[in-house]
């Protein structure tokens, strides 16, 4: 057993583990950060996708010990207040655009893969602020929804980035 | 006109929970009733399941029966001091949207905006009784329901304002939480109440025809579809309690396998670790979840399995062979073919498929005294209280089973294990106890859809009418049997049969395989006539529903001509739980390799007057994808009592690439009563794909669809 110090949504969390053990693990059970979900524990379904640097991870398959000083973001970090416990303020807070593409398009059924497809999206569009259909597809196999709204989440990803796009234009000619 | 919105749908059968459904017995029976079978009947080989009905029987408890009509209103619907109403229903949110659309429902007609509606659901303690979340029910019975018990409330609450006012009530109206005069007094709810209980019967109040509908019909979006994009929302594996510890199961190795021996002398020695054994029940109780997992994983555990159990090869002639229930006629012997008329002989196989459901089964149970309370994901909450009663013999009154919104189920959370397990543990350690299933437990310990195999002999006289028909059903089941199309002669027999897998309900549940075999024949019949395979089966079918859809999509798709060169068309019709639907595929042939792509899916769905289209949009491209599975490549592999592809990584389920286009055409009939639609729209999807593909050779006769030879 060993002592991790670990960055999670711009705070840093102390935690008693092995090694061995899963990111997801610590993020659920010793953090209360349960937004990620366990689906599979093989890194197959992607339910239990953070950020990691910004790039997206499937915590289930993530080793506490390999983790070092990388930042970890959670759904419930993408947007500040939004995630947070007390509904009243997350209610009132602003969503990530890709959260806010996600509830415009109605891109879940269920629910439990959401968590996931959006922390894949940002990750996706870090990379690829544009993606084709195509692209989206091919880019997010490995994330499963298992009520197939496969069609809505595409849809969703398009928006996302069409806005992110936007707001990067913007930003840049006021900068 | 029949009032639409009246629960006694006219063209819905009466609720048969074993004619749609697939009930799996409760797996476990614990010591502490293998005593009371000791000391009831005396000793000797006791078989779980008959020992735990002998018990409900001996014990005289008696299943309850009509409380989901209870006519109480305030059972319902309760309006608190601030005019805003709390609905309870028995129903589960699975996805399939039905905390939105029956907030519609009850907001139109108690004339309350959205945002005054809560619902309060799958509460044992809150909500009324309900048998469950299954057969597409809660659209044509639970929403007339809440309407009536909604129109209730607001004619009540007329006839509160008229004694107020000292007003004849007939110059009142309600609306947006008050109730109006002509000269524009209101009061509003909050006001008439102050919070008290209307109380009262409900009776037959006017309720809205769909003509009439305001907020049913519209698509408000989901009621807290923010709590699921922001992670908020707490499926049962987020639930927490004070002093919670965590459990984990260590499995048989194989099916039916018994517990010989046990050296738990590593995990018992890590702190705070206990082991629980209970017959063949085996686990181990721990701190911490990851305690629980290494404890589990040094329980030395030695199982002892029958041998020559069936395989996934060998189960199509195991189930012939082994009857279920003696004396079943054949439909093959009840059906007179004329002189002269062509048959046609087939046999398919249905492999067992899993749900799959992204949120494994989960419990949290926590023992007060002899009062127990079980978080879980299932989609009957009363029946989960039952089995849980028959488990560890509390009364029903003392158990609560409260399930969160799921991450789905598709007709695979039926049963309580995961609370039954939970229960046990918590029992054993005196504090609350939370138990997530493992993936690979998810795979080999819950249910399947039933594999079968079904026997068609059909015969065709010399002007192109199908004059026989017999269809033989091995236990794949009884939904979807009846062919919509008119035979003269025909029989169509459900045999059900012992199954080697636990099976149980999956959605739709057999109506994806009888549809399957009966339109893959249907369409070898026609192609061997050489009639195209639209106007072959308009030839039979009678009603204008099902002709409806099937025009429609046929239309859609462009029939009979692909879009391109080199593809191809197929098309299949059905009708399931007073839903009509058709579907038409479109392939082609990759450039390289040999099989087959799938390009496009028109789906064409009708089921009555629609609720909220954009929630039915969503259940019916959901369902196509869910279809897409079992049609191309979903099936359980076993062999000696083993799964052999029971991970995610083996046992694949459609994905982002695995989508075609996707065109779905609803029609929505404002003059026919609402029925269920998360189920039924995936029926004809392999059937469409299989006789798609037939255009490049020879398909196998079973799913998923093979080109076998081209």
């Amino acid at each position: 057993m060993a002592r991790y110090v670990l960055r999670v949504n711009g705070q840093d969390r102390e935690v008693d583990a092995e090694p061995g053990d899963s990111l997801l693990s610590v993020l659920r059970y010793d953090f209360g950060l349960t937004g990620s979900r366990f689906g599979c524990g093989e890194g197959q379904c992607g339910a239990c996708s953070v950020l990691l640097d910004g790039a997206a991870a499937r915590s289930c398959v993530t080793r506490v010990g390999s983790v070092g000083a990388k930042s970890i973001t959670t759904i419930e970090g993408l947007a500040g207040a939004a995630g947070s416990k007390d509904k009243a303020s997350a209610d009132k807070a602003s969503l990530h655009p890709v959260q806010q593409a996600f509830l415009e398009t109605e891109a879940f059924q269920c629910g439990y893969c959401t968590s996931g497809m959006i922390i894949a999206t940002v990750g996706l569009l870090k990379t690829n602020p544009n993606p084709s259909e195509q692209d989206i597809a091919r880019l997010m196999e490995r994330s499963v929804c298992r009520c197939g709204t496969y069609p809505r989440i595409v849809k969703a990803v398009r928006l996302a980035a069409e806005r992110m796009r936007m707001n990067n234009i913007v930003a840049g000619r006021t900068r | 006109m029949s009032d639409p919105s009246s629960p006694s749908h006219p063209s819905l059968p009466a609720l048969e929970v074993e004619r749609y459904e697939f009930s799996e017995p409760r797996r476990y029976v614990f010591e502490l009733e293998r005593r009371e079978f000791m000391r009831l009947f005396g000793a000797g080989i006791v078989v779980a399941v008959a020992a735990a009905d002998a018990l409900a029987q001996e014990s005289g408890r008696q299943r309850p029966q009509g409380r989901g009509d209870t006519p109480d209103l305030a059972a319902w619907i309760h309006i608190d001091e601030n005019g805003h109403a709390f609905v309870n229903t028995g129903k589960v949110e699975i996805g399939q949207n039905i905390r939105t659309s029956l907030s519609q429902t009850v907001a139109d007609e108690l004339r309350l905006p959205m945002t005054l509606v809560t619902l309060v659901m799958a509460d044992t303690d809150k909500t009324p009784f309900d048998q469950g979340t299954f057969g597409s029910m809660t659209t044509p019975r639970m929403a007339p329901q809440l309407a009536k018990a909604a129109a209730t409330a607001r004619e009540m609450l007329i006839d509160l304002a008229a004694n107020r006012w000292q007003t004849d009530r007939a110059t009142l109206t309600a609306r947006d939480g008050k109730v109006v005069t002509r000269d524009g007094r209101t009061l509003s709810y909050a006001d008439l109440t102050k919070g008290q209980a209307l109380t009262g019967t409900i009776a037959s109040p006017p309720v809205d025809l769909p003509s009439d509908w305001h907020v049913r019909g519209t698509a408000p979006p989901k009621v807290d579809g923010r709590d699921f994009v922001t992670g908020r929302h707490q499926y049962t594996p987020d639930i927490t309690r004070p002093g919670l510890v965590y459990g984990r199961l260590v499995r048989p190795d194989s099916y039916g396998a018994s517990l010989v021996s046990v050296d738990d002398a590593r995990a018992k020695a890590m702190p705070g670790v206990t082991v629980v054994r209970d017959g063949d029940f085996l686990a181990v109780v721990a701190p911490t979840e990851r305690a629980a997992v290494r404890a589990a994983g040094v329980v030395q555990a030695r199982w002892t399995a029958p041998s020559s159990q069936p395989s996934s090869a060998t189960v199509f002639e195991y189930f012939k062979k082994n009857p279920d229930r003696a004396g079943q006629t054949p439909a093959i012997e009840s059906i007179q073919i004329p002189a002269g008329a062509r048959t046609f002989d087939a046999s398919y196989r249905i492999p067992y498929i899993a749900h799959v459901p992204l949120e494994p089964r989960a419990a949290v149970a926590e023992w007060e005294g002899d009062k127990l309370t079980v978080w879980t994901g299932t989609q009957r909450p009363f029946r989960v209280r039952t089995e849980l009663d028959e488990a560890f013999h509390v009364p029903e009154e003392r158990v609560r089973v409260i399930v969160p919104d799921m991450g789905s189920g598709y007709g695979g959370k039926h049963t309580g294990d995961a609370a039954i397990e939970a229960a046990r543990l918590a029992k054993a350690v005196g504090k609350p106890v939370k138990l997530v299933w493992t993936r690979a437990e998810e795979f080999t310990w819950a249910y399947f859809r039933p594999a079968g195999v079904i026997d068609i002999k059909s015969a065709v006289d010399t002007n192109g009418h199908i004059v026989a028909w017999a269809f033989d059903n091995w236990n794949s089941g009884g939904a979807g049997l009846q062919t919509p199309y008119d035979i003269p002669s025909k029989s169509q027999v459900f045999h059900a049969t012992k199954s080697p897998l636990r099976q149980g309900s999956y959605r739709a549940l057999a109506a994806t395989a009888n549809n399957y075999a009966r339109e893959m024949h249907m369409d070898e019949m026609a192609r061997a006539l050489g009639v195209d395979a639209v106007e072959f089966r308009n030839r039979h079918l009678k009603d204008d529903r099902l002709r409806a859809v099937l025009a429609a999509v046929a239309g859609k798709i462009g029939w009979p001509k692909p879009s391109a060169a080199g593809r191809a068309l197929g098309i299949a019709c059905g009708t399931e739980k007073a839903g009509y639907v058709a579907t038409a595929a479109e392939v082609s042939r990759p450039s390289t390799g040999s099989g087959f792509k799938l390009e496009r899916i028109v789906i064409g769905f009708e089921c009555g007057a629609i609720v909220n289209p954009d929630g039915l949009k969503n259940q019916v491209e959901g369902s196509v994808v869910q279809a897409l599975g079992g049609a191309l490549f979903e099936a359980i592999d076993f062999a000696d009592g083993r799964i052999r592809n029971g991970t995610m990584e083996e046992y694949r389920v459609p994905r982002f690439q695995d989508v075609p286009i996707i065109e779905t055409v609803l029609i929505d009939r404002k003059d026919i009563p609402s029925a269920g639609a998360g189920e039924s729209s995936m029926i004809c999807v392999a059937p469409a794909i299989g006789s798609a593909v037939r255009a490049f050779g020879k398909v196998e006769t079973a799913l998923p669809v093979r080109l076998i030879s081209a």
